[in-house]
């Protein structure tokens, strides 16, 4: 089971509580369905996506590791292309990371039991402060 | 000088409470030890030799007599009273204790400095010419890109866990004392066509195992555009960048693999994807920066006197630079003392340069890549003060630029990856030529040791590198010739087989005695002379009638 953290706190999957299914993003071309759930590796090209995103409820970047920060520029890349569905980290991320992980564009993190167990919904809400990026950014495709 | 502002407070004062309940969690179990161990580098702490170290940053060289004056005190409070001055403009102090790091971080943030991003794999301090705002060939100050780009680096979201490592450094003067060729990315202050201002970018230098020249990836850059380029070059790195092997995943590495036009087409993509993401910095904020680092209000009419003293002129030869004004000038105060750990001073000595500084320099002070320390600007009047005040302080040394300003990495006195020792080979060599005169008659002699491959002590581009290896547990010592960290940057050559812990100081004799005796005149340098004559004079030195000149050592 995993545990989905957002910013109300721990919750269910209801993406797949709701019968969402995901395939991977090299299966996306296979398949004509709506309200999909897609996969991205970290060696994926997000490029590939752009032409679907209509049909993408929600795209899922897994972690390998919480020290291999290719995803938050994956994150980012999907939203500067102009990616406005839901945006989910899985993996091993930290509770340290969530803050960063909202940044750069995801709107959750999945996470295993174990770490849920760790480290508990207390230590994903510390409040973040505000960041120097801010500064130098426009709010166009924040997420 | 860049005064933080009520943001920039909050901001180090947040992240020294957020490091204490890292620190409180790690104790709970909260978080593994792998996953405590980029916070603790993130901010600053290190695990050394014999303990931990705590690396503070020193933004882009600049500090004032006040934050000095912390230093010193953090110096005898939470070490054994004194600080080592590092070729990243950053101080380290080398025996604080964990629980003790953020009371330690707390004393910093007092005088507004912080141990941000000076370790981890991450973008790392901004480092900067030490003689910016003062050298007489400067374009434009560079300080004011180094504090722009210290506040969008800073916990940036997207690059803190990057492949590696990530330095910049920038330099505002053709004479590049930055040593902007030898980082992952250089920028070098220029003007186009039409005299406007902007930068070169240059990527993919780097020392370390594989030592890199970076090489340009475009060639002028408009100043607006400085950020969302910088971004779009981490943006590449950090989803290109090798994470499969920790000596291959600089970004040289990526730029060697993929060659150099790949990898700009590359960044060129993704900075027109992005560039659109920000607002031109806002002018206020720019204006604000840019007057932080306004030139101090110039003392004028004074008598400069003639120098009379043999010492005092001595030193005025080697540690005074002509300054932009020609009433004053940028002094250089040496932390080379004969037989000393180069980089070191005592807190007493940290108390003495606030005190001269805040008396003579306007309160500026400045931190160089070659470990010693600037007064940027000085009233030539003031000179026989300034130095009478060094000499109290131990700090008078003749030096900068001569064969005994040797920069050494802490090697196996401190370092927990060294395979030899550094600091005595620096001791030992600049004792062997103490006498200032013979130093004088050898001129500028760049001499860089390093403890291991890592290259801490960038000996790839030192008029004469050593690299310190083990050997079948025996301290070797490898030579290179030649190398250069400035505009015309060079990475050193191999002489041969290396040499023993005992042979290496004669050897270096050796070179020396060599050079003298093929110079064209004493006005030619020994890297001048190295570049028009080749490697062979110097081996022969070195190797004599040995029969083979090993390539391995
Ligand atoms: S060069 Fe090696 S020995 Fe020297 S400081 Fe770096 S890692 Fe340590």
């Amino acid at each position: 089971m995993s545990v989905i953290v957002t910013d109300t706190g721990f919750g269910p999957d209801v993406f797949v509580e709701n019968g969402g299914q995901f395939v991977s993003a090299s299966d996306l071309a296979l398949t004509s369905a709506t309200r999909l759930g897609v996969d991205l590796f970290n060696d994926a090209d997000p490029g590939a996506l752009v032409d679907h995103f209509e049909r993408i409820a929600l795209i899922r970047i897994p972690f390998p590791s919480f020290a291999d920060g290719r995803g938050f520029s994956l994150a980012r890349q999907l939203r500067s292309l102009g990616y406005t569905g839901r945006l989910r980290a899985s993996g091993h991320l930290i509770s340290d990371q969530y803050k960063h992980a909202r940044k750069v564009g995801f709107d959750e993190v999945e996470i295993d039991f174990d770490l849920a167990t760790r480290q508990p919904e207390p230590q994903w809400l510390r409040a973040a402060a505000p960041g120097y990026l801010e500064k130098f950014r426009s709010s166009r495709k924040a997420a | 000088m860049y005064a933080y502002t009520d943001f920039d407070q909050a901001f180090v004062r947040e992240r020294v409470d957020a490091f204490r309940d890292q620190v409180a969690r790690r104790i709970n179990g909260s978080l593994t030890e792998d996953e405590f161990k980029p916070h603790r580098l993130m901010n600053g702490l290190y695990l050394q030799l014999h303990a931990y170290m705590l690396r503070v940053a020193i933004p882009y060289g600049t500090l004032d007599g006040r934050q000095m004056r912390q230093l010193a005190m953090i110096a005898d409070r939470w070490d054994k009273g004194y600080g080592h001055f590092t070729t990243r403009q950053n101080i380290q102090f080398n025996w604080p204790k964990l629980a003790d790091t953020p009371a330690m971080l707390d004393a910093l943030a007092d005088v507004e400095m912080h141990a941000i991003q000076t370790s981890g794999n991450c973008i790392r301090n901004v480092t900067s010419d030490h003689f910016a705002g003062a050298a007489a060939d400067e374009i434009e100050d560079p300080r004011p890109t180094a504090e722009l780009i210290r506040q969008w680096s800073t916990d940036h979201p997207e690059f803190l866990y990057l492949p590696r490592k990530f330095k910049i450094a920038v330099t505002g003067s053709p004479n590049d004392r930055a040593a902007a060729k030898a980082h992952d990315i250089g920028l070098r202050m220029v003007r186009d066509d039409i005299g406007a201002p902007g930068y070169e970018v240059l990527v993919g230098g780097g020392l370390g195992r594989t030592p890199m020249i970076a090489r340009v990836v475009r060639a002028f850059l408009p100043k607006a555009d400085l950020l969302p380029y910088l971004e779009a070059i981490l943006h590449v790195y950090n989803l290109e960048g090798r994470r499969d092997n920790k000596y291959k995943a600089r970004i040289k590495i990526l730029a060697h693999e993929t060659g150099i036009d790949e990898l700009r087409t590359r960044i060129e993509a993704a900075f027109e994807r992005i560039r659109g993401d920000f607002t031109a910095p806002d002018p206020a904020t720019v204006a604000r920066i840019q007057g932080s680092f306004a030139a101090p209000d110039f003392a004028t009419d004074r008598e400069i006197p003639t120098i009379a003293d043999p010492a005092l002129r001595s030193w005025v030869d080697t540690n005074v630079a002509d300054h932009r004004r020609a009433d004053h000038a940028m002094v250089t105060v040496s932390l080379k003392p004969i037989g000393g750990t180069p980089g070191d001073a005592t807190s007493d000595q940290m108390r003495a340069l606030a005190e001269i500084a805040e008396t003579y320099a306007y309160d500026e002070l400045r931190i160089s890549h070659e470990q010693n320390v600037v007064l940027p600007h000085v009233h030539r009047a003031d000179l026989p003060a300034v130095y009478a005040a060094l000499r109290e302080a131990g700090l008078h040394t003749a030096n900068v630029g001569l064969v005994s300003d040797i920069i050494a990495c802490p090697g196996m006195d401190y370092c927990a990856l060294a395979t030899a020792r550094s600091i005595p080979i620096a001791q030992e060599i600049s004792t062997a030529f103490e006498d200032i005169r013979r130093q004088r008659d050898i001129g500028e002699l760049k001499i860089k040791i390093s403890g291991c491959i890592n290259a801490c002590g960038h000996h790839h581009v030192g008029h004469i590198g050593i690299l310190g290896l083990d050997r079948a547990g025996v301290e070797t010592y490898q030579i290179t010739l030649g190398g250069d960290a400035t505009e015309t940057a060079a990475i050193g050559e191999r002489t041969g087989r290396g040499f023993s812990y005992e042979e290496i100081v004669p050897a270096v004799e050796r070179l020396v005695d060599a050079y003298l005796e093929v110079r064209e005149d004493e006005t030619e340098t020994f890297l001048e002379t190295y570049r028009r004559v080749g490697m062979t004079p110097f081996k022969d030195a070195l190797y004599g009638s040995e029969e083979e000149v090993g390539r391995a050592a």
